[in-house]
């Protein structure tokens, strides 16, 4: 069975669905939340580049391109929020974020 | 089955299993870890699909950069992992039920949707403006793409980069008590005044003749 696109996509399909599995089971543990957030990033990467190679289009990889971009600026924002969390309550814990009491 | 094929269902199931790791692992770091497997894999599958330049710049921002950046963090913190850990098994039914629900969803939708799809339709050769057919390049296919095209974007992403940048510095920054740096905004409000102060005195005890006599000379040569 050679790999088409519809192999790939099932790859990226099935990695955002451990993915959103990983947000179900460490709701409490906020550096695998981001951990699986980076990898519904590489899901949706994959996906793009998938489509640009069997389409032959281009542009999709410009977008995945953007999608980095984005996607380290966002993990360094978010750590840098996490050792600030850490900072101030001493634990990551999402439980723990009640200040708001929204 | 051709060594294509091989790879790819490698690389898949490499890929897969380090991302069920990265959410199942105990060990924070052993879940970076597992993450970067998994970016590596994808590197791998990334190649397959002719994206070499994204294939390689995913192994040096991500491999490279970002995931030694979340090693730092986790590192750097004194995680209480059973705390965290705690109801980790309690939702694993449904949560394996809604992933497995989109998994098989989302294979039904798009190994059926794009069944017409088998041969990749890029491009092999190119044509340069001499008429010759030359290698096609995906580094410089990028490249003139973005900066052509996507010249706007691509300044736009340099300036969410910077944003972060300041961003993450700026949160995490700690200025000490026995720090002896000023104020930037002071330093810039300040005025001739605040630095100088012309003090007017009255005369409380006259220069001797000679002193005077020497001082109008020397005005006087110059």
């Amino acid at each position: 069975m050679t790999p088409t696109l519809g192999h790939f996509l099932t790859v990226g399909g099935m990695l955002f669905a451990m993915a959103v599995i990983g947000i179900f089971l460490n709701r409490k543990n906020l550096i695998v939340l981001l951990m699986a957030i980076e990898l519904m990033l590489l899901a949706v990467n994959m996906n793009f580049v998938a489509f640009s190679y069997y389409l032959g289009d281009m542009h999709g990889q410009v977008f995945v391109f953007f999608i980095l971009t984005v996607a380290a600026a966002e993990s360094a924002i978010g750590l840098a929020i996490l050792v600030l969390l850490f900072r101030n309550k001493s634990n990551i814990n999402a439980d723990a974020l009640d200040t708001l009491q929204g | 089955m051709d060594a294509k094929t091989g790879f790819f269902y490698l690389f898949s199931v490499v890929l897969l299993y380090a991302a069920f790791r990265v959410i199942s692992a105990r060990n924070p770091v052993h879940a970076v870890l597992h993450l970067m497997l998994a970016f590596s894999q994808a590197s791998g599958l990334w190649l397959l699909l002719r994206a070499e330049f994204l294939a390689i710049a995913l192994v040096l921002v991500y491999l490279g950069a970002v995931m030694v950046l979340f090693l730092f963090v986790v590192m750097m913190l004194d995680i209480d992992v059973e705390g965290l850990r705690e109801g980790f098994w309690k939702h694993f039914p449904l949560a394996a039920a809604v992933g497995a629900l989109i998994a098989l969803e989302m294979a039904v939708v798009l190994m059926g949707g794009f069944r017409g799809i088998e041969e990749p339709k890029a491009m092999a050769a190119v044509v340069d403006a001499a008429g010759n057919a030359v290698a096609f390049s995906n580094a410089k296919a990028l490249g003139q793409l973005m900066y052509t095209r996507y010249l706007y974007p691509v300044e736009i992403a340099a300036v969410i980069l910077l944003v972060a940048m300041i961003a993450a510095i700026a949160l995490t920054l700690r200025t000490r008590k026995e720090n002896k740096a000023i104020n930037p905004a002071f330093q810039v409000r300040v005025r001739a005044a605040d630095r100088l102060q012309v003090v007017k005195m009255a005369v409380t005890q006259k220069a001797p003749e000679s002193a005077l006599v020497v001082t109008a000379a020397e005005e006087k040569k110059t």
